[in-house]
């Protein structure tokens, strides 16, 4: 079995404003990420050979974004993949470009979430898909038993477990602060996100994640075509993807206290790209903080701290922009915002420019290395996309 | 000899005080929670009274309510299936009727007379409302009573019968009625119940040559908390020591299912060799004489009409009762995509209404919903059905939802374990914040979970093992 490593070059970006965006409809979207991405890779699109679509409630299929951009009969793929869907829909490029079907390939996802009343349709959380007996409520109520099962298993309070939780919180909108594209930019203080207004016990408001509209595209090609067209263009190191087979919803060894889609999927990632300590090898991160407590999670699940020390390394500052390893450096899901399928390209747009040097007022000190991590789903049936980039 | 096998009760666990209907009224009545209704408490009654015994023996279920969900299609089916009853067998609804509770258990002891079967239950629930500010709707509870059929293991033998009709404008509700309609009491007392009642009760009497003497209790059906008493002192009981208490004070008139839990309480503390007077009313009356056997010991430990009586909480509002009951309109998700399909409900009856899982046969794991393939050792087509709604079960994990447009905020959803393997997530339902925690111990019960394009979808929750 081959690798992914250093076969497939990104040398094109856009994403557009992430928010509520009342005025754009998801083709708006399209073209605004889209024609980012072709100004930043100095192509036109008539240079795109094959596309691939991301998305799970905004545009069906493929033809909506042949439509949108003008493409002249190339190929165009929707993928769906829950909110790993951003992120499997710039894999599915990178192997077309590496199976050297294509040239150069655009991964393009987008999400007008907001057409829908609250956000999104609730059957995203229907694990079984049976006649309607399932329960129907929105997300929060999922990642909400993740944090009942990671404080019972590691005897934190309510209390404690909230103070661990509101510090992500208070993190991510720094972060957002200095973010000209994110959802939101406001700083928020502990005391605040500890009172917030419950939403799903123990999750209160600034627990949870922004829904929002966005758009982001990704231009790849190969590395001997991406030195021809720029010094700065990215190696994409892993690519990574698994989907969960429903068996923390079966068996009853499942606990709630990490996310063994999320580890899995890191197993494979640090494999293809050699990384034997994410710790030290990994400058900065972008993952999939839907919730606070995802994020902690993340945190023990991609082995950056370990079992049951997450919350040492909150209240150390590990993850803040000035710390060991920067998480969310953009605000993340939390302020940046999660249009569902938007939101892997989201994320590998701001390593990107991490590891361009161009990241402004949130560049970190040293990014050689960056991973994404986006998992969708319900706990105990997820499914998780973990990339890593580099530097050529 | 023929008669009851068996009995089971189940009173809804809220309790609404009078006091919050009317200043000075007094006792309370049983509400069901926003997810319960006729079906779902006839379902909990019959699993009561099957406490102990082989469900594949039961021939027939009769569902007595004035309230079923549908005005066509039977509901007996649903309650058979989720009381894990076989699929062979007779059932019918008794409805439209006050009467329908006792009209159910005059063709069971039939049919079981008649050998057409060996044993029948008779499951009577409703659910009736009164007009907000009405003496009805201080009246009405709800609840739901069973009784088992048979001729073996008789705890209490049926020996005589008999009916009256009467045709008369007294109580009533048309096609379409939210509320129960009715005359004026003093003409609908007169000539409806206490005269009817008496007639059915002194004819029974006269035919099997019995007199008040003769019955350790009189168990009579009764519109409101004092009727009775004038009732039975006029047919010549003694109030004080023969009359089963109406339970207005802890209950209220359940309906068609009032006569057999009224029944249901005066067999808890009957003797063996006891003789009971049983009646109906709607329309007239049916009257039984039921003779207690040394049996009736052995069927003691149904939680019945005591035990679900004792176990309760007061709500102290009038608008949650309101909003329960769909008296006030209930907010719903603005979006779903979630639409009914016969087709998906017929496929998955036995999953959803028996709570049917599946164990491997290779490797053992319990797992729900049922699987093609084993998520332990990955057979394929290698699993015997389980059946999990009579389990115990604990809490994995869980979350309580506060926004969520529902009537029980917060809104409890559970991962949970049952006893003897298998996982399952479910809503929680009868439950307080404040108990739920990892590890909490829990029953199932069957409930409402949505209507959809005049359709009824029920499913099991989970629910704190209630006292």
């Amino acid at each position: 079995m081959e690798s992914i490593k250093d076969k497939v070059a990104i040398v094109g970006m856009g994403c557009t404003q992430f928010g509520e965006l009342w005025d754009k409809d998801y083709k708006d979207l399209m073209v605004d990420a889209c024609y980012e991405a072709f100004e930043d890779a100095g192509i036109e699109p008539k240079d795109i050979q094959a596309a691939w679509y991301g998305s799970r409630e905004s545009g069906f299929t493929g033809s909506h974004l042949a439509n949108a951009l003008k493409l002249e009969y190339i190929p165009v793929t929707r993928v769906e993949n829950f909110c790993a869907g951003g992120t499997d829909t710039f894999r599915n490029a990178c192997y077309g470009v590496a199976a050297g079907i294509c040239d150069i390939a655009l991964a393009c996802g987008v999400e007008k979430t907001k057409d829908h009343f609250g956000g999104f349709n609730m059957d995203i959380t229907d694990p079984f898909d049976r006649s309607m007996v399932e329960w129907e409520l929105p997300p929060v109520s999922q990642f909400a038993q993740l944090a009942n099962g990671y404080f019972n298993k590691y005897k934190l309070s309510y209390e404690q477990g909230k103070n661990i939780l509101a510090k992500i919180a208070v993190k991510n909108h720094h972060n957002g602060t200095l973010s000209p594209k994110a959802h939101f930019h406001r700083e928020i203080t502990l005391e605040q996100a500890i009172n917030a207004p419950m939403i799903s016990y123990p999750l209160g408001l600034f627990d949870a994640c922004g829904v929002s509209d966005g758009g982001a595209a990704a231009i790849v090609t190969t590395p001997e075509i991406a030195k021809k067209m720029r010094k700065d263009y990215i190696l994409v190191k892993a690519l990574a993807l698994d989907n969960g087979g429903g068996q923390g919803k079966l068996r009853s060894d499942y606990d709630f206290s990490y996310i063994p889609e999320t580890v899995e999927a890191g197993k494979l990632a640090y494999k293809e790209a050699g990384i034997k300590t994410p710790r030290q090898e990994i400058d900065m991160a972008v993952v999939h903080d839907c919730f606070t407590i995802t994020e902690l999670l993340i945190y023990e699940d991609l082995g950056f701290s370990p079992r049951g020390k997450g919350p040492e390394d909150v209240e150390a500052g590990t993850y803040e922009l000035t710390g060991e390893l920067p998480v969310n450096t953009d605000g993340g899901l939390k302020c940046f915002g999660h249009p569902l399928s938007a939101s892997g390209l989201r994320m590998i747009y701001e390593v990107y420019k991490q590891l361009q040097g161009k990241a402004g007022a949130r560049q970190v000190k040293k990014a050689d290395v960056g991973l994404t991590h986006n998992v969708g789903g319900v706990c105990g049936y997820f499914n998780c996309a973990v990339a890593i980039f580099g530097k050529p | 000899m023929v008669g009851i096998t068996s009995y089971g009760a189940y009173v809804p666990l809220f309790r609404l005080s009078r006091e919050v209907l009317a200043k000075g009224a007094r006792g309370e009545k049983a509400i069901g929670n926003f997810d319960e209704d006729s079906v779902t408490m006839a379902v909990a009654a019959a699993s009561d009274c099957l406490k102990g015994i082989d469900c594949g023996t039961v021939e027939g279920l009769y569902l007595a309510t004035t309230t079923s969900p549908y005005k066509e299609k039977l509901a007996a089916p649903i309650v058979a299936m989720a009381a894990d009853l076989r699929e062979d067998i007779f059932t019918a609804d008794f409805a439209h009727s006050l009467r329908a509770g006792t009209s159910a258990l005059r063709a069971a002891v039939d049919a079981v007379k008649a050998g057409s079967a060996k044993k029948v239950m008779v499951a009577a629930a409703d659910c009736r409302l009164g007009t907000p500010g009405s003496a009805f709707e201080q009246n009405f509870g709800d609840g739901a009573g069973a009784l088992l059929i048979g001729d073996s293991d008789v705890a209490a033998s049926i020996e005589d019968s008999y009916s009256v009709y009467n045709e008369i404008f007294d109580v009533w509700r048309a096609d379409g009625d939210t509320f129960v309609r009715s005359w004026e009491d003093r003409f609908t007392s007169t000539h409806g119940y206490m005269e009817v009642v008496a007639g059915a009760v002194s004819g029974l009497m006269k035919k099997s040559g019995s007199s008040p003497g003769d019955f350790a209790k009189v168990v009579l059906y009764t519109p409101d908390a004092r009727r009775v008493a004038g009732l039975a002192g006029k047919l010549g009981f003694d109030v004080k020591t023969q009359l089963q208490d109406p339970l207005f004070a802890a209950m209220g008139n359940t309906g068609a299912a009032f006569p057999l839990m009224l029944l249901v309480a005066a067999l808890e503390e009957a003797k063996a060799g006891d003789r009971i007077l049983f009646a109906s009313y709607g329309n007239g009356s049916d009257a039984f004489i039921l003779q207690v056997t040394e049996q009736i010991d052995k069927i003691r430990d149904r939680r019945g009409m005591k035990g679900h009586l004792a176990s309760k909480k007061l709500v102290t509002d009038y608008k949650t009762y309101l909003t329960w009951h769909e008296i006030l309109p209930r907010e719903e998700a603005k979006e779903s995509v979630r639409f009914f399909s016969a087709p998906a409900a017929w496929r998955e009856r036995e999953t959803n209404l028996r709570l049917q899982g599946v164990k491997c046969k290779v490797c053992g794991t319990v797992q729900f919903p049922p699987q093609r393939v084993c998520t332990k050792c990955h057979t394929k087509d290698q699993f015997e059905p389980y059946r999990l709604s009579g389990k115990k079960a604990k809490i994995v994990s869980f979350a309580m939802d506060y926004v969520t447009p529902a009537p029980d905020l917060p809104t409890v959803t559970t991962t949970i374990d049952f006893d003897g393997g298998g996982r399952m997530e479910c809503y929680m339902t009868d439950g307080e914040p404040e108990q739920v925690k990892v590890g909490l111990p829990l029953e199932m019960s069957f409930r409402r979970i949505i209507d959809r394009d005049g359709a009824r979808i029920y499913f099991w929750k989970s629910m704190p093992i209630r006292a």
